[in-house]
């Protein structure tokens, strides 16, 4: 059987054409945009264009988005770089308890240099309370880190309120957009952030690429210090190729937006639907504010692992947990602290889908699925047979 | 994918999976928060496990070492049924990922409890074996529990921290 890849929050493949413009750029160019030469100024070019499809796609200008290593950078660059620059001015920062291991970890590397870090409560669908946040800011708040679209569970936070919130404060707005910048619109105005973190690989571009929108006279210390690149927020000769695909993969992605979403969603629908004909199944995350690619649901009575390991054999990959907290044998962060029991958090899947996926690949996941819920159930000392 | 051929073939087709209705001896082991638990049922003829079976909540990992565990016993007189040990089970069994090995490896636990409980009956002493509630254990923290001794572990590392059995997680 053909395998059948649900598991596009991890990393979505290449498109095409994304494809052929790094295969085209591989093979004819090379170059550093900096040199002061022809060959020097067709990379330069080329950056340039990529730099302007990625500002196009969150509605920002060229010269604020610095191209980064990918999500993680971005997000360690955001909060540390702000620390960093802020100096004196103040120690606290606020988040939310659902955010990605990358944010948590940065935060706890600034928490042991003396940085206060408070972190925000969640709902039952993991929403963050605006009004909560606002009660949180002290004189001491420089900086606000809460996620766009989580990567558990999918639930979209309300930014651009809480955007409003910090503008009016004066404080600095960083949201760790990767999950869904590509995938849902995204406006830095309208969302009022200030820093905003993004990934190629969530938009059918490569691994290793990413961005940072950064608003125009925000403070920030670069965390790479060398060459001038990237406006002197991030030296170090760029990484070409990859920013020739994910220049690609915005232009698509802007293109393609809402085409790509009311697919996405036609097959998360019927996923759902399937879904809820098994008993005793919780469905994670906000019923509407949720990005279209990606459900999270527990299976009660069995582990997630065990199902991802028969699904495997069966050639449908999915995840139980955030690829960047693999190994981890406690149960998720982001579904305790939304409420969810220890128990059905351990028995956690992930089904994200991508362009590519058919109603087809959807119908037969779902047998598959099916036999290993029933299969692992048999199995379970906690199930009784109803 | 981290796990063996071996475990994935295990939990594909496992042995001995599902009940035994009016076992001698049942033991149970582990609890849900940490992500594993297991429970053996054993029936008796004559000092020998006649038949044997397993009911396990965990990864590919627990799965497959209540497969092989079982396996090992069935058919084994109570005495050297006895003598099978984690470690043995792990070896038996092969690469486990190490950071499994600690949580999943409770087979031979569930087989001591189901021979102790076998044992215990038999001498016409009280049940030893507790209901687990499932309602009662997610009331714990979060937290993972050490599958000898059921206490937290504060530590990751080669041994557990409340009573200093080795965990294999080298």
């Amino acid at each position: 059987m053909q395998p059948i890849y649900l598991d596009h929050i991890s990393a979505t493949p290449l498109h095409p054409e994304v494809r052929n413009a790094m295969v085209e750029y591989i093979q004819n160019k090379f170059g550093n945009p900096i040199s002061q030469h022809r060959i020097g100024d067709e990379a330069m070019e080329t950056l340039e264009g990529a730099r302007k499809e990625v500002a196009g796609l969150i509605h920002a200008q060229p010269e604020e988005v610095i191209f980064t290593s990918g999500g993680t950078e971005s997000i360690n660059h955001a909060i540390k770089g702000v620390a960093l620059a802020m100096g004196a001015k103040g120690r606290h920062i606020i988040t939310s308890n659902i955010e990605h291991q990358s944010v948590l970890r940065s935060l706890r590397m600034l928490m042991k240099l003396g940085y206060r870090v408070t972190s925000l409560p969640v709902d039952k669908y993991g929403l963050v309370d605006p009004a909560g946040l606002e009660k949180a800011i002290t004189d001491d708040t420089i900086l606000v880190t809460i996620m766009h679209a989580n990567n558990e569970i999918g639930t979209i936070e309300p930014i651009a309120e809480i955007g409003k919130i910090t503008r009016e404060r004066g404080i600095l707005f960083h949201t760790d957009a990767v999950a869904s910048i590509g995938v849902v619109p995204f406006n830095v105005e309208e969302m009022g952030v200030d820093l905003a973190s993004m990934a190629a690989n969530q938009f059918y571009g490569p691994s290793g690429v990413g961005a940072l929108y950064v608003r125009p006279k925000t403070r920030i210390a670069p965390l790479l210090d060398g060459g001038i690149q990237e406006y002197n927020l991030r030296a170090g000769s760029q990484n070409m190729v990859g920013i020739v695909g994910m220049g690609k993969a915005a232009e698509l992605a802007k293109k393609e937006m809402f085409q790509r979403m009311a697919y996405l969603l036609g097959l998360k629908s019927a996923f759902v639907e399937q879904l809820l004909t098994i008993d005793e199944i919780v469905i994670n995350g906000h019923p509407e504010l949720s990005i279209p690619n990606l459900i999270s649901f527990s299976v009660k009575y069995i582990e997630g692992e065990s199902m991802l390991l028969m699904l495997d054999e069966e050639g449908v990959y999915a995840s139980t947990r955030s690829a960047c907290a693999t190994g981890s044998l406690r149960a998720s962060h982001v579904l305790i602290a939304a409420g969810c029991d220890y128990t059905a958090a351990q028995g956690t899947l992930i089904v994200s889908f991508g362009i590519t996926n058919t109603m087809e690949e959807v119908e037969k996941a779902f047998q598959a699925l099916k036999k290993s819920v029933t299969f692992l159930r048999s199995m379970s000392p906690l199930y009784q047979k109803k | 994918m981290k796990y063996s051929d071996k475990v994935k073939e295990l939990l594909e087709n496992p042995h001995n999976a599902g009940k035994i209705e009016n076992p001698d001896g049942v033991g149970q082991v582990g609890n849900p928060v940490c992500g594993d638990m297991m429970t053996i049922m054993i029936k008796v003829r004559d000092d020998r496990i006649e038949d044997i079976r397993f009911e396990t909540f965990g990864c590919g990992a627990a799965i497959a070492v209540s497969s092989v565990v079982t396996d090992m016993a069935k058919g084994k007189t109570i005495d050297d049924a006895m003598k099978i040990s984690n470690k043995v089970v792990a070896e038996e069994l092969g690469d486990l990922p190490t950071n499994e090995l600690h949580c999943s490896n409770l087979g031979a636990d569930a087989l001591q409890e189901a021979i102790r409980d076998y044992l215990d009956r038999k001498e016409g002493k009280v049940r030893r074996r507790k209901d687990m509630k499932v309602e009662l254990i997610s009331s714990h923290e979060g937290t993972c529990f050490c599958p000898y001794c059921n206490q937290e572990l504060l530590v990751k590392g080669s041994s557990c921290s409340n009573c200093g059995k080795p965990t294999l997680d080298k």
